[in-house]
């Protein structure tokens, strides 16, 4: 591991509005996994848990009786227009890969981060899970609501509360050294 | 009526396809190893060095757990060689398959295969022309299994050039990566498909998927860094390595054609060849 981690504990509060971009976290606490469907159903019922200082977990986990087998995240940015109501609720973080539209970077100014997990990790997130509970089991083992205890899961800050978002610096790198290309 | 022989050399087909599977999902081929660690001694990135070290602790975590190194487990595309005394016919479809369902129960695999327009899941990873079989003669009876997830699967790309073109493909190379960003959980493994037809190539693509990638020759090595310079880095975070290796298979074309495939591969280069025997 590249330098010390940035310690955090759920639930979250305003020490997220200290981090930036690059910082890299582990994180501790009850983490809440929420899908699209997952999505739409707590805009239409309500939010099944305490929002205040949560933190949501973009993953489809595979459960094998009380057991996370495998939990690595799932692309962030099919949750994009879906994410306003929870950062409204008072929820903090949202973990996932790949980062997030324009709108949430708006949206996470002075109010909380976007963590990005590693993609195709899902032994080393395993490892650093026990399963607490579940909402809204009926959609299925990869849409329901699992609530996962994390015990210092690794995570790097992608989108910070400043407006700083490493994706967007990387796409726009990216485009500049292809535009060599267009000239050619 | 199939004879007795017949029997035990499907069986036998059918269990080394499960052992390649269960081993493929589990453990990393050494030579993927090697390329992710001469990866990591050379990335200058503080934000990369950081989901190196996940991904390495990864694979050691699935190796001693004995549980797959991802979520998404693919589908089963599998790679077959047959020795001349072996007959060729259906059932050598049937036993894949079975391994294939065998492996899904007991590994676990998580069930990925649906109708693709009625998206019912078969809730085995069989369906229809899946597990996706291909056959070559060889000396030696082996089963090879590629499970392919698809966030690199989606951002694939295929292109008919013109035979002028040649000098445009290191572009269409460096223009797939560009649009997959951190979709497909880089850093990548490309496979490049030239020449042959629409679907040849594709298939080039992908069997160029299965070539050892600690080693390039200097065009591979030339596509390679070109695709680096984006610096779209690992899960698109930034760095370095953005591509791991590519490796180049070619076939030969109509005069007036240019085909090339770029085949996405995630960090997870997955792959298992295990040889066919019985008594």
């Amino acid at each position: 591991m590249t330098g010390t981690a940035v310690q955090l504990s759920i639930p979250l509060g305003d020490e997220v509005l200290a981090l930036h971009a690059g910082d890299r976290v582990e994180l501790s606490g009850i983490v809440y996994t929420a899908r699209d469907e997952a999505h739409l159903r707590m805009q239409h019922d309500g939010i099944p848990f305490d929002p205040e200082g949560a933190v949501i977990y973009h993953c489809g986990p595979v459960i094998q009786g009380n057991r996370v087998i495998a939990a690595g995240p799932t692309t962030s940015a099919r949750m994009n227009k879906l994410s306003g109501f929870l950062l409204d609720r008072g929820v903090r973080a949202l973990i996932g890969k790949g980062g997030m539209g324009n709108s949430v970077r708006e949206q996470l100014q002075h109010r909380g981060v976007y963590l990005a997990f590693t993609g195709g990790c899902a032994a080393l997130a395993s490892s650093h899970m026990t399963l607490v509970g579940v909402f809204y089991e009926d959609l299925g083992m990869a849409e329901a609501i699992w609530a996962i205890k994390l015990d210092h899961l690794p995570l790097v800050v992608g989108i910070d509360a400043h407006g700083n978002d490493i994706f967007r610096e990387v796409r726009e790198h990216a485009k500049q050294v292809f535009d060599t290309y267009r000239k050619s | 009526m199939q004879n007795p022989v017949e029997n035990d050399v499907y069986a036998a087909l059918a269990d080394a396809t499960f052992q390649a599977m269960q081993q493929a999902v589990i453990y990393l081929p050494p030579d993927v190893k090697r390329a992710i660690d001469r990866a990591v001694s050379q990335e200058s990135d503080p934000v990369a060095q950081g989901e190196f070290a996940n991904i390495q602790k990864n694979i050691t975590e699935a190796e001693r757990l004995g549980i797959p190194l991802c979520q998404d487990t693919g589908v089963p595309v599998v790679y077959l060689t047959i020795p001349p005394h072996i007959p060729f016919s259906a059932q050598l479809y049937d036993a894949v398959a079975e391994g294939i369902r065998q492996a899904t129960e007991a590994v676990p695999l998580r069930p990925n295969v649906v109708d693709p327009l009625t998206r019912k899941n078969s809730g085995d990873n069989t369906g229809a022309g899946m597990p996706a079989v291909h056959v070559e003669p060889g000396s030696r009876f082996t089963v090879t299994v590629l499970p392919k997830g698809a966030g690199a699967e989606n951002v694939s790309r295929i292109a008919m050039l013109l035979p002028s073109e040649v000098d445009e493909i290191e572009k269409f190379v460096v223009e797939t990566m560009l649009i997959a960003e951190g979709k497909p959980c880089p850093p990548v493994v490309l496979g490049i498909g030239i020449g042959s037809t629409f679907d040849g190539v594709a298939a080039l693509a992908k069997e160029a998927l299965l070539l050892p990638i600690d080693q390039m020759d200097p065009f591979e090595q030339h596509l390679c860094d070109a695709v680096n310079r984006l610096r779209t880095g690992p899960m698109g975070l930034g760095g370095d390595t953005t591509a791991l290796a590519v490796k180049v298979k070619t076939g030969a074309c109509h005069t007036a054609s240019l085909p090339v495939a770029v085949n996405v591969q995630c960090w997870a280069c997955r792959r298992a060849t295990v040889e066919v025997t019985w008594e």
